[in-house]
C-alpha cells in the first residue's frame, strides 16, 4: 500500500537533499549548454532520464556524432546498480499491484532508495517514502537543471564547496543509521574489497555492481541468527 | 552505428535511448526478482546486498577521492553516531570538505 502522508513525508525528508540535487543540476545544465545541447534538449534529458551520473557521462561522449552501443553501454553500466536496488525492493514491492509497483521505481534513485529500504527494514512504510523522496529529487534535478542553463555560472566550482559529497555523506548517514553486527561487518568488508578491486582493475563502472553481489553473496551463505 | 547530434531530431533519438535505457535499469531488477522464488537463501542475498549497495558505491568514493572528501565522509560518520541524526551529519561534513578546501591550498598542501 502506497499512503498518501507518507509519500508527503518522504518528500518533505528528502528536500534538503534535493536542494544539494538542484545545485548539481545547475551544473549539468551549465556544462550541457557549453557541449552545444538546446535548452528544451538538456531539461527534456534530465526529466525523462533523472540520472545525473548517466547524463555527465553522457556529456563527455558528445560530439557531433553519438555513437550508439558506447551511449547505450555507459548509460546501462552506470545505471546498473538500479538493478539491485530493484531487487532489494522486491519483497516489498511484490504486494502491490504492477502498475503502483514499476510506478514507484519510476523515481527510483540512490537517496530515496536508501531511504526507503532503512525505513522497511524497520517495518516502516519505505515504498511511500520511495516515491515521495523520488518525486522530490526528480523535481528538484529538473528545476535545478532548467536553471543552470541562465546561471550556471554562479556555481563555477561546486567541489570547492564540498558540494560533490553531499550524496556520499548522506548515504553513509543511511549506512551509520543500519544495525550493524559481526555479520554485517563481514558483508560490508566483502562488499567494499569487492568494490574497490573492480573499481581498480575491472571495467569503468562495474564497482558498485561487484561490491554488492560480493556482500549479497557472502549474505546468501551465512546464515541470519533467529531473531 | 551513431547519430547525428546536429538535428534535433538526432538529440531526441539520443534522449530516448538514453531514458529507454535508464528505465530498464529500475524495471529490470523487479521484473527478473517476479520470476525468482523468495527462498530463505534468496532473501539473505538480497538483505545482504541492500547494505552492499552502499558500501559499494561510497569505498571507492574514499579511496580516489582527496582528503577533504575522506574527512567528509569521516566527520559524517562521527557526527552520525554521535548525534543519530542525519542532517547535522552531513552539514558537518560538507563543511568539514569545503573548510578543508579552502585551507588546504594556502597552507601548501592540497
Amino acid at each position: 500500500m502506497v499512503h498518501r502522508r507518507a509519500v508527503w513525508r518522504g518528500f518533505r525528508q528528502l528536500l534538503p537533499i534535493s536542494l544539494f540535487v538542484a545545485v548539481f543540476g545547475m551544473a549539468f545544465g551549465l556544462a550541457a549548454t557549453q557541449s552545444g545541447l538546446s535548452g528544451s534538449a538538456i531539461v527534456l534529458m534530465s526529466t525523462l532520464v533523472f540520472a545525473g551520473a548517466a547524463q555527465f557521462a553522457t556529456l563527455d561522449l558528445w560530439g557531433t556524432q553519438m555513437p550508439v552501443i558506447a551511449l547505450a553501454v555507459t548509460v546501462f553500466a552506470i545505471n546498473a546498480r538500479h538493478l539491485l536496488m530493484g531487487a532489494t525492493l522486491y519483497p516489498w514491492l511484490r504486494h502491490l499491484p504492477p502498475v503502483q509497483r514499476y510506478a514507484v521505481m519510476l523515481v527510483a534513485s540512490d537517496a530515496n532508495w536508501a531511504l526507503s529500504i532503512q525505513a522497511l527494514g524497520r517495518g516502516e512504510p519505505g515504498l511511500s517514502l520511495l516515491l515521495g523522496g523520488g518525486l522530490a529529487l526528480w523535481l528538484f534535478w529538473i528545476l535545478g537543471t532548467w536553471l543552470g542553463l541562465f546561471m550556471g555560472s554562479a556555481i563555477d566550482d561546486p567541489v570547492r564547496w564540498g558540494l560533490d559529497m553531499v550524496m556520499g555523506c548522506f548515504l553513509l548517514t543511511m549506512v551509520v543509521d543500519g544495525p550493524k553486527n559481526p555479520r554485517l561487518l563481514a558483508i560490508w568488508a566483502a562488499a567494499a574489497g569487492a568494490s574497490l578491486l573492480a573499481w581498480r582493475y575491472l571495467p569503468e563502472n562495474s564497482h558498485v555492481v561487484a561490491g554488492a553481489i560480493a556482500g549479497g553473496l557472502l549474505g546468501a551463505f551465512w546464515p541470519e541468527e533467529q531473531p | 552505428m551513431s547519430i547525428a547530434t546536429t538535428s534535433s531530431l538526432g538529440v531526441l533519438l539520443i534522449i530516448l535511448i538514453m531514458a529507454i535505457v535508464t528505465l530498464a535499469t529500475r524495471w529490470g531488477g523487479v521484473f527478473i526478482m517476479a520470476f525468482v522464488p523468495i527462498s530463505r537463501r534468496v532473501q539473505q542475498f538480497i538483505r545482504g546486498m541492500s547494505g552492499s549497495v552502499l558500501i559499494a558505491l561510497l569505498a571507492p568514493l574514499a579511496a580516489q577521492g582527496d582528503n577533504g572528501a575522506r574527512l567528509a565522509l569521516l566527520v559524517t560518520a562521527g557526527t552520525a553516531l554521535l548525534l543519530k541524526k542525519p542532517l547535522p551529519a552531513i552539514t558537518a561534513g560538507i563543511l568539514a570538505a569545503a573548510l578543508f578546501r579552502q585551507l588546504a591550498p594556502l597552507a601548501g598542501g592540497a
